[in-house]
């Protein structure tokens, strides 16, 4: 009897949160996703930020502001997006130039713009708004794209592509590059075109170390040999595998991994806090976080293949895949898999214009989704 | 013409859904890749990983033993651990050496003679290890620290034991000190047994005995951050950290009777030389004064290049051990023995007279041996020779005994080797033979041994010398009636933590035999007749003794008079005057003490030596007034 009503309880409260996710326009398992991963990414910067409430609160507050900036966003009309692509585009571009000569240097690179109020990078904007422009451009025209308009797309790339690697900021760039040129993919640009750009790109590497600045050469080295030095660029490389490594299958403990919380491993609550992950929750930990990436862009791509039109697929479809390029250029640097490129965990690190960054794409992305034709 | 193509919906579609599956493909495939990166990692490489972390987290840092105390005789504390700061210097952390080496020197934390010494012990040290670079510090210079810490990367305070001799300079020769490691030391002992620990013995007990005193260095992990910090609160990775508790040396009981020794000091106060009491019983040392005497704390100090030299460049040389190392001509303090030698060899009895004209020659000689008397002594028999230091019957009896026999003899009584004493650095004097001139000298001519070097050897002059340890441990021959021991500066070693004593048994010498046992007596009476005769020559300073001293003095020519010259030690250089010595054992009859002493440049044994000893007798022998 009790448990008869304690059933009912339950199924209207699923109802209730159905309608409610439906009345938002939210997608509910990519929300469970996403939250769940933001709570593990939580639970772990506690101790990778060295049990620091001040820096704990604000990472959270931020999770707070990235997921009202995601629910804003869902409720926006899809087509909205689309009529805004090329305004969101020129003002990226114009913003790149203003930081170019007015922005501030930190860190040796020119990034950041300074409102008075806040600082922000103006390179983020362009994250989103290069797959809109890219897909805005490829939609109008019949798909798969012909040779002048993935010539226009391309270039529609480079421009935002090259500013931002002049900063410089090589991560930065090569996400928005990935973003475009996966709209590019996903429009149905031909194999052989791909294989043929990819051989291109592998024979211009001599050209491109030229245009390198020395310390993105140098992390390119030490890549190869992390040793060569050890207490330079290969210390971040050595002192993260050695983080990983040490952790095991089980991990040393939440708040006990001493190569974290005795700051051998640098960045750890940014940058490396893949490392501090594999180290205190072991292989287990990195696997379970794995899983739900897994899950995010999985979920994604598939509500990217229900969208109503080119335009809203190509912008889903790259929200999605560029979220995981996020994943694997992150995790490749830190387990020493690719070299030093400051790209944070999504959804784990710390820091706040990149989480808003991607929370506004699945808002986009969601918007989208929840526009689609529900009858075939 | 030019194909005008349209959308189509469905292909477009078709298309995504069939890139999205290979994305979907690629995707998974690169999280493999990423879990199998873990994989190696975490499971493959683990081992290897673990072992990099615990190296980069811990840290050892040396737990020092406590060095063992020196105690006198009496119980009283000679030598001990005081806390103290001290500076030290971290080379691995110091980041640039010689820009760190330069501002110590500039906020007066190091002196500028010093730099080039601290440069090079820390070089010698390993990279990680805190070597010393100044000791107990005073408030101001912790001070000075305290304003330049930040602009002294790899430099810190620390507490740790100093040594610290609560009576200063006395007794400093017996005792020695510790001073800095230097790369010397560091070539003769183990390296790792002086992990954490700055000092170490460097003369005296405290060197001979380092081995004893140092104990054995512990050692802890710390767990440290990337700066090299210590961090605290990681209970699970703080459990697994390693460690060793230091164990603490032995302590030491010594010989010296440190009042007995201040008492001797005083009595020397302002004099060179030296003063020697020993037990003839066992062969303690209970008094051991070389004297000028320093202040060994400045060395466990840190002595600095600028006192160091001031010590070494004195001309009184403080840091010379008179006591082991000072090889001085013996002078008449070996008319007894002489004596006992003419008496076994029954070339002279007790009661042969022969007469002193205050000169002597041998026969077919011109030359002329002079007695210090230059009107003689007229006719002496052995006690009255022994009583007044008549040279002409020691020339005379020298002369008839031979080297040969003279050399024999005296190495009987330990002249001519060390004594044998608890400590390094003794010397062993000379006593001259033949056979000694043809290894002593180059030249043929030189080799040559002289019938006139005999007869000077009769009153102890000439080739001979011999250290004042082994005139007292000679006289103790004549106490015990042929009975002698290793003269030792330490009893027993004690383990702080058990309390475990380990004595160490008294180490006697084969005693010396005498045919006839009477003569024994002979030579104690004759020295008893020099502080109690009429014409002794200690007869002044042993008046109104509550006991019988038996002694002898002697008067060491520091360099020779000519011919037809008179020895006026008024117009002598200070620097040139003749050595004033004397020997001695109380009572005469149950002999407890021998004392000899040394007075560089005293003049006549019997006016300033033998006054020393009489202090040193009373404050032994008779019941304290307190």
């Amino acid at each position: 009897m009790y448990e008869e009503l304690s059933a009912s309880r339950t199924r209207r409260t699923v109802t209730a949160t159905a309608r409610l996710l439906r009345a938002l326009r939210l997608d509910g398992m990519l929300l469970a996703a996403l939250v769940a991963v933001s709570a593990f990414g939580m639970f772990v910067l506690w101790s990778a930020v060295g049990n620091n409430t001040v820096l704990w609160i604000n990472q959270l507050a931020r999770l707070g502001i990235g997921f009202a900036v995601m629910v804003a966003l869902a409720r926006v009309p899809d087509r909205f997006f689309r009529m805004l692509a090329p305004a969101a585009y020129a003002a990226g571009i114009a913003l790149l130039v203003l930081v170019a000569f007015a922005g501030d240097v930190g860190k040796g690179a020119q990034r950041w713009l300074d409102l008075g109020v806040i600082r922000f990078q103006p390179s983020e904007i362009l994250k989103l708004a290069v797959p809109m422009m890219c897909a805005w451009y490829l939609y109008q025209r019949p798909l798969p794209p012909s040779a002048g308009a993935v010539a226009v797309v391309l270039a529609v790339l480079a421009v935002p592509v090259l500013l931002i690697a002049e900063q410089p900021d090589l991560g930065t760039a090569l996400l928005v590059a990935a973003a475009g040129l996966i709209v590019l993919v996903m429009a149905g640009l031909s194999w052989a075109w791909l294989l043929g750009g990819v051989a291109v790109l592998g024979a211009a590497v001599p050209v491109l170390w030229h245009f390198l600045h020395d310390y993105q050469r140098q992390r390119v080295l030490t890549l190869l040999d992390p040793q060569s030095d050890a207490l330079g660029a290969g210390y971040h490389i050595i002192q993260s595998q050695i983080a990983i490594g040490s952790g095991g299958v089980f991990g040393k403990g939440w708040t006990n991994g001493t190569q974290a919380q005795l700051e051998f491993l640098p960045e750890r609550s940014t940058d490396f806090i893949f490392a501090v992950i594999g180290e205190e929750l072991g292989l287990l930990g990195l696997l379970a976080l794995l899983a739900g990436y897994l899950f995010i862009v999985g979920r994604s791509l598939y509500m990217a293949t229900q969208c109503r039109d080119a335009y809203a697929r190509l912008l889903a479809g790259s929200i999605a895949l560029t979220f995981f390029v996020y994943v694997f250029v992150n995790a490749g640097m830190v387990t020493g898999l690719l070299p030093v490129v400051g790209v944070p965990l999504p959804l784990v690190s710390y820091g706040g214009t990149s989480f808003v960054t991607l929370m506004a794409g699945f808002g986009i992305l969601m918007s989208l989704y929840s526009s689609r034709k529900l009858v075939g | 013409m030019r194909r005008v193509r349209i959308k189509d919906e469905a292909l477009e579609q078709r298309i995504f859904l069939q890139r999205a599956m290979v994305a979907t493909a690629v995707l998974v495939a690169l999280v493999l890749l990423l879990a199998g990166r873990a994989f190696w990692l975490q499971v493959l490489q683990h081992t290897h990983y673990v072992e990099l972390s615990q190296g980069n987290r811990a840290r050892i840092e040396p737990l020092p033993p406590n060095r063992g105390i020196l105690y006198d005789r009496a119980g009283r504390v000679l030598a001990e651990n005081t806390p103290a700061y001290q500076l030290e210097l971290v080379r691995e952390r110091a980041g640039d050496l010689e820009e760190t080496l330069a501002r110590l020197g500039r906020f007066g934390l190091l002196e500028p003679e010093d730099v080039a010494r601290v440069r090079q012990l820390v070089l010698s040290r390993r990279a990680f290890e805190a070597v010393p670079i100044r000791l107990q510090l005073d408030d101001e210079t912790i001070a000075r620290y305290a304003v330049h810490r930040h602009e002294l990367p790899g430099v810190f305070l620390e507490t740790r034991m100093a040594r610290h001799y609560p009576y200063g300079p006395a007794g400093a020769h017996a005792m020695g000190y510790v001073g800095t490691i230097s790369e010397d030391d560091l070539d003769r002992v183990d390296r790792e047994r002086y992990f954490g620990t700055g000092v170490i013995g460097k003369t005296g007990v405290e060197r001979a005995y380092e081995d004893q005193l140092l104990g054995a260095g512990g050692y802890r992990e710390v767990l440290v951050n990337a700066e090299g910090r210590p961090v605290k609160g990681l209970t699970r990775a703080e459990t697994q950290l390693r460690s060793r508790a230091p164990q603490a040396g032995r302590d030491l009981r010594l010989t010296i009777d440190i009042e007995l020794q201040r008492v001797a000091e005083q009595a020397m106060a302002g004099r060179r030389g030296g003063v020697v009491a020993l037990d003839p019983w066992n062969g303690d040392v209970l008094v051991f004064a070389s004297l000028p005497s320093f202040d060994p704390n400045g060395f466990a100090r840190g002595i600095s290049r600028r006192d160091y030299l001031a010590l070494t460049e004195n001309p009184d040389q403080p840091l010379f051990n008179r006591v082991l190392r000072g090889t001085y001509p013996p002078g008449s303090t070996i008319k007894p023995v002489m004596a006992l030698a003419g008496l076994e060899y029954e070339v002279v009895g007790p009661e042969d007279r022969i007469f002193c004209p205050g000169h002597f020659s041998l026969p077919n000689s011109r030359h002329r041996f002079r007695d210090w008397k230059r009107e003689g002594h007229g006719t002496m028999d052995m006690e009255g020779a022994v009583m007044q230091s008549c040279d002409v019957y020691f020339y005379r009896l020298a002369n008839t005994l031979g080297i040969e026999r003279i050399h024999e003899a005296m190495s009987h009584m330990g002249f001519g080797q060390p004594t044998g004493i608890d400590v390094q650095g003794e010397r062993g004097g000379i006593m001259p033979s033949p056979e000694w001139k043809r290894g002593a000298f180059a030249r043929r001519e030189q080799q040559v041994w002289f019938p006139g070097e005999t007869v000077i050897v009769g009153i102890g002059q000439g080739y001979w010398t011999a250290t004042l340890l082994q005139l007292a441990k000679s006289t103790t021959i004549l106490a015990t009636r042929g009975r002698h021991f290793r003269p030792r500066l330490v009893r027993a070693l004690v383990d702080p933590a058990t309390g475990a004593v380990e004595e160490r048994p008294p180490q006697e010498l084969p005693a010396v035999e005498l045919a006839r046992r009477e003569n024994w007596e002979t030579i104690v009476n004759a020295m008893v007749a020099v502080t109690s005769g009429p014409r002794g020559t200690a007869a002044r300073a042993a008046r109104g003794a509550a006991y019988s001293i038996a002694g002898k003095t002697g008067t060491a020519q520091v360099f020779s008079v000519g011919q037809t010259e008179r020895y006026d030690e008024k117009t002598v250089a200070e620097r040139l005057r003749d050595h004033a010595l004397f020997v001695a054992f109380a009572p005469a009859d149950d002999p407890r003490l021998v004392v000899a002493v040394l007075v560089e440049n005293g003049g006549a044994g019997s006016a300033v030596a033998a006054p020393i000893a009489r202090a040193v007798f009373d404050a032994y022998l008779l019941p304290k007034a307190d």
